[in-house]
């Protein structure tokens, strides 16, 4: 009389809601280090002289590239959301007895997100 | 008439068969019975071959949890009436054995418990004597592990973990949010000790953040956040080994 031992079939992420979008958030960590793959290329490019740069900007401006850095840009935004929503769940900070509520430590990092985003806009748009 | 609900049950007599089953029953719905009820019910009314484990009824003992259509439940805290709409489906915790009917092997969970030594350890020579009196602690210092300290050891965030599922060898929730809890006192001393488990290969590194866990846990543990949490002080360790080799790691 042995213990039975229910096999656990592959399709185990489809059956609840959060286990698909732990499987989606895992998904988006390739394209975010795709495309961090893609930037090194760029720079490598860049140091290649001006024609490098000039057609590989010219591959860029292609509808297929652009397609793929809209759904590249949707995964990572995803990727980056989720993560800074757990945040708060690893980082607990404590001032005295009391816990500083998760909302802050979020929102902290959101403004610091929006912060570098608008800097970092401004020295791409020539600022 | 009165209104009844339908109870599809996992059933598995090793004695009599080498697959399980689902055999359905009919209960009379009640609108305070819990799901654990209509199981007592199956039991005293209609079959008194049905096999599971319960307690107290209260929430407190940890001894009833099941999987009710799919998701790991305390059978005495969820109601019918929220089920009430078809069956409900109502099979033994996933991720263990399955030892009779709703009944699961759980000596794995016991057996890690031990490995992570759920228990407060003084250094050598450290202990001190009974007629000094206890050791105290401030209510910051409680308020440090308190959360984790509610476990009730229901194996519930088990069930959820889909990576123990696929590999019982890692340590599991309960038993890395217990070493936490331990950790975490300030009357404790046995963080080495108990590192040698959490950050082994079986231990935190084999969590991927589901955070499943934390989503099931009946009394708001949140084993995830315990996990990521060792996750961050384990690699201030390796800083600390690795950056600082003549540093003393605390």
């Amino acid at each position: 009389m042995s213990p039975y031992h229910r096999p656990v079939p592959k399709t185990w992420w489809l059956k609840r809601r959060a286990y698909f979008l732990f499987m989606i958030r895992e998904l988006t960590s390739v394209f975010a280090a795709a495309y961090c793959a893609f930037l090194l290329v760029f720079i490598y490019k860049l140091g290649e002289g001006a024609q490098a740069y000039a057609s590989m900007i010219d591959l860029m401006q292609s509808p297929s590239s652009i397609v793929l850095h809209c759904v590249t840009l949707t995964f990572v935004l995803y990727h980056t959301i989720t993560w800074f929503n757990l945040t708060p769940k690893i980082m607990v900070l404590r001032v005295g007895e009391e816990r500083v509520p998760p909302l802050v430590i979020a929102g902290t990092i959101y403004a610091g997100w929006i912060v570098l985003s608008l800097a970092i806009a401004w020295i791409v748009l020539g600022g | 008439m009165q209104e009844t609900v339908q109870l599809e049950i996992f059933r598995y007599r090793p004695d009599q068969e080498s697959e399980p089953t689902f055999q359905t029953y009919e209960v009379p719905f009640r609108e305070d019975w819990v799901v654990l009820d209509a199981i007592n019910y199956i039991k005293e009314q209609i079959d008194g071959t049905l096999s599971y484990r319960w307690s107290c009824r209260m929430g407190v003992c940890g001894s009833c949890g099941m999987m009710v259509n799919g998701v790991p439940k305390l059978t005495c805290a969820v109601f019918l009436r929220d089920y009430h709409e078809g069956k409900i489906r109502v099979e033994p915790l996933s991720g263990f054995p399955v030892e009779r009917d709703l009944v699961s092997v759980v000596d794995d969970f016991i057996n890690k418990l031990k490995d992570i030594k759920a228990w407060i350890i003084r250094e050598e020579g450290q202990e001190q004597p009974v007629e000094e009196g206890e050791y105290l602690q401030t209510p910051a210092e409680l308020a440090q592990y308190k959360q984790y300290s509610m476990c009730i050891n229901c194996m519930l965030c088990y069930a959820a973990c889909p990576v123990y599922a696929q590999d019982s060898t890692f340590i599991g929730p309960a038993a890395i949010a217990l070493g936490q809890r331990y950790n975490m006192d300030s009357r404790d001393q046995g963080r080495d000790q108990r590192q040698e488990i959490i950050a082994s290969h079986e231990g935190i590194w084999e969590c991927t953040f589901v955070g499943e866990c934390t989503t099931v846990c009946p009394k708001d543990v949140d084993p995830a956040a315990a996990i990521q949490r060792a996750k961050v002080s384990s690699t201030i360790d390796w800083f600390k080994e690795v950056l600082v080799p003549w540093g003393k790691r605390k």
